[in-house]
């Protein structure tokens, strides 16, 4: 399923950039694009962000294929792209795609680094290297995508076999609502897995500090190139 | 469901009952359905007819693994239920290792296995693992989260014929690099096949790293051993004159 976000899309003189973004940063890439006067609202914004589906956080094979065809489309429609992905599991094959059509992404291997920043991820997980990420997307979507989707549900001793290796859970926490509903789902996620629960709390800098260099360059620089501007 | 009835669409089996075809067709059966109690009885059951645990370990188990394999790879079956089966297999497994150990049976080879430094996944390692057991395969299984130097000593002490390492992350993958640049150094790297696997890896990264070969599941892996240990034992032989 294909978001747009509301509002982009229609605002002002149209997008210039498109975000192609996993659905499962949507909510804070939104709130980050709004925050840096990128987004939608009444001045209107020239970045269009385009999500594909979460669960690919499941299924990374599918997320070079389904990046390919927005790239394609990006190309006919004359924005600029960036693609809001770290290599997601996809074993270098994004980047490889990126390379070939001189597309950038977010830093990182995967969003809990682009969410915690890089360093301060790379230290999180150097102390112990079995450690279950949860962000404020997986803690709210825990039970559908691990405990479902993997099959806990039906056959509970798996858990023991996808998981006996793991110390604990470590809560990157976009949100600041400390004891709130996202963080009482981390707690039932580290209960279902029988681990302790760690909360750092990342808020959305270092989200933006990764994001907003590489997309606001962009959209500022394709709205000045005459050629995409409006008759 | 009785200890020695599990039920059928339609009707309870009786695996006890069943003549050898029939029962090897039903664990099959039961195998890609993750039945670990009544492989184990159907194991004992044929091992009580006489059938020598090679032949159990071959017709029954790694039979029905192979078909679950296929449909995986096909997308039929998932990961879950992958995992199930496998969770059955070794139930017949812990009964006929001890059996094959007496039997003396000579390994087609030797493996030492691990999840690289930083990387404490090992689902597909042990899968890995136990396919190549059951295909006579003597397995050394170094764990999780391996530096270079316990492949080293690993390598030291058993002297395998192959080394196999995995990574489930894009961010530990690299260190397979490390081990092999570590043998290569120290002048390692020629004794050794070298297999690779892991979810995000391919064969251009196993190239790249300098292993023999990626491999892209358990099946996979299985045969490309079989076939580099022929290999390289028909080399020895040719080079002995």
């Amino acid at each position: 399923m294909d978001t747009v976000t509301p509002g982009i899309a229609a605002a002002g003189s149209g997008p210039r950039a498109l975000v192609i973004a996993c659905g499962a940063i949507a909510h804070e890439l939104v709130a980050t694009l709004e925050r840096a006067g990128l987004g939608n609202g009444a001045g209107g914004g020239p970045v269009r962000v385009e999500c594909l589906p979460a669960d690919f956080h499941d299924t990374p094979e599918k997320i070079v294929p389904a990046v390919r065809a927005k790239l394609d489309a990006a190309r006919e429609s004359g924005l600029e792209p960036f693609v809001a992905y770290g290599d997601c599991g996809t074993g270098g094959r994004l980047d490889a795609l990126l390379r070939e059509r001189g597309v950038e992404r977010l830093p990182g291997a995967h969003c809990y680094a682009f969410f915690a920043g890089t360093e301060r991820f790379d230290a999180l997980a150097a102390e112990e290297p079995g450690t279950f990420w949860l962000t404020d997307w997986l803690a709210r979507n825990f039970e559908r995508l691990v405990v479902r989707g993997l099959g806990i549900d039906r056959h509970p001793e798996l858990a023991s076999v996808y998981f006996g290796n793991y110390a604990r859970v470590v809560h990157l926490a976009q949100s600041p609502d400390e004891g709130g509903e996202t963080a009482r789902d981390a707690e039932a996620a580290a209960r279902t897995l029988g681990l302790p629960l760690e909360r750092v709390a990342t808020g959305l800098e270092p989200f933006a500090a990764s994001l907003l260099p590489a997309l606001g360059a962009r959209a500022i620089r394709v709205h000045a190139a005459p050629s995409h501007r409006p008759a | 469901m009785t200890d020695d009835a599990h039920s059928g669409d339609d009707e309870d089996i009786v695996l006890a009952e069943l003549p050898d075809d029939e029962l090897v067709e039903q664990m099959h059966d039961d195998l890609y359905n993750g039945l670990k109690e009544e492989i184990e009885e159907g194991t004992n059951i044929l091992l009580g007819r006489g059938w020598t645990p090679s032949r159990v370990l071959d017709e029954a188990l790694v039979e029905g693994m192979r078909i679950v394999g296929v449909d995986f790879r096909d997308g039929i079956l998932f990961v879950p239920e992958v995992l199930m089966a496998a969770n059955s297999m070794k139930g017949g497994m812990a009964i006929l290792r001890p059996l094959l150990a007496e039997t003396g049976a000579e390994s087609i080879g030797k493996i030492v296995i691990g999840t690289v430094k930083g990387d404490i996944h090992d689902i597909g390692k042990n899968l890995v693992g136990m396919m190549l057991e059951g295909a006579g395969f003597e397995v050394i299984d170094i764990g999780i989260n391996n530096p270079v130097e316990n492949y080293l000593a690993a390598l030291e002490e058993h002297k395998p014929d192959i080394l196999g390492m995995s990574a489930l992350l894009t961010t530990t993958m690299p260190y397979m690099k490390v081990v092999v640049d570590t043998m290569v150094e120290q002048g390692l790297r020629e004794d050794y096949i070298v297999l690779v696997g892991g979810a995000p890896l391919n064969e251009e990264f196993g190239e790249a790293v300098g292993a023999d070969a990626y491999c892209r599941d358990a099946a996979v892996a299985v045969e490309t051993a079989k076939a580099l240990v022929a290999e390289r034992r028909q080399h020895r032989r040719a080079a002995a004159g």
